[in-house]
């Protein structure tokens, strides 16, 4: 399970994919073909993109979300605990 | 010279598609020739009436379903009209029931959102910067 998670956050095109799922949650695979070629200058395929998102939901940050005809793609963090449980963050004592 | 003088969507309805396309998003009917079974049935924009015809082309051809059905599910939009502002229209449409895929997103050189048309398709509204 944590390979999966540390695979899926170890591409950079799948970052993006996740940076904007946290600036608009709940977007078709078209959307966000449209903003990664737009707003990143990345030119993936559709099905590129389409793995890349499978391999994110694989990891449990992705969920898709089919309402009528459409599939939505919603981001999910909560997976991203885990690191933080695995390697606690303690915070620095203030330097005098 | 050759020129574009229509181009088509195909929609599961005729008369539904014509409510929608004049009503909602305010074309108007150009050409209505009963044809058979079916309508040569085209609308234009009021801003261009004697420019590009859109044909409400029937979608019985039974290939036509599962190919709007494919495009749909991964939310791709059949073709693109022009609007003034997105932002607005979006507002105006969706205060008409329209329902949306996409919101108004800025990407840049171009703001585009994704609509609905009842018939089996998925509509982008454009407008350039």
């Amino acid at each position: 399970m944590d390979g999966d998670l540390f695979k899926a956050i170890g591409d950079a095109t799948r970052r993006t994919i996740l940076d904007e799922l946290i600036e608009k949650d709940g977007q078709t695979l078209f959307e966000l073909c449209g903003r990664l070629t737009m707003k990143h200058g990345l030119a993936s395929s559709r099905q590129a993109i389409s793995q890349h998102l499978a391999m994110l939901e694989q990891a449990g940050l992705v969920h898709t979300r089919r309402q009528g005809r459409y599939k939505f793609h919603h981001i999910d963090t909560s997976p991203l605990r885990s690191i933080a449980e695995r390697w606690p963050i303690e915070r620095e004592e203030p330097n005098p | 010279m050759i020129r574009i003088n229509i181009t088509s969507v195909f929609v599961d309805d005729q008369a539904k598609a014509l409510a929608f396309y004049t009503e909602k998003l305010g074309f108007t009917k150009k050409h209505d020739v009963p044809t058979g079974d079916a309508r040569w049935l085209t609308v234009v924009s009021p801003a261009n009436p004697d420019g590009v015809e859109l044909l409400l082309e029937p979608d019985g051809h039974p290939a036509a379903k599962p190919f709007k059905k494919a495009l749909a599910a991964d939310g791709i939009p059949f073709t693109q009209f022009a609007v003034d502002d997105v932002f607005a229209e979006v507002e105006r449409l969706k205060g008409l029931g329209v329902e949306f895929t996409q919101d108004a997103v800025d990407l840049g050189p171009v703001v585009t959102a994704v609509f609905d048309d009842t018939c089996g398709n998925l509509i982008q509204l454009a407008t350039m910067k």
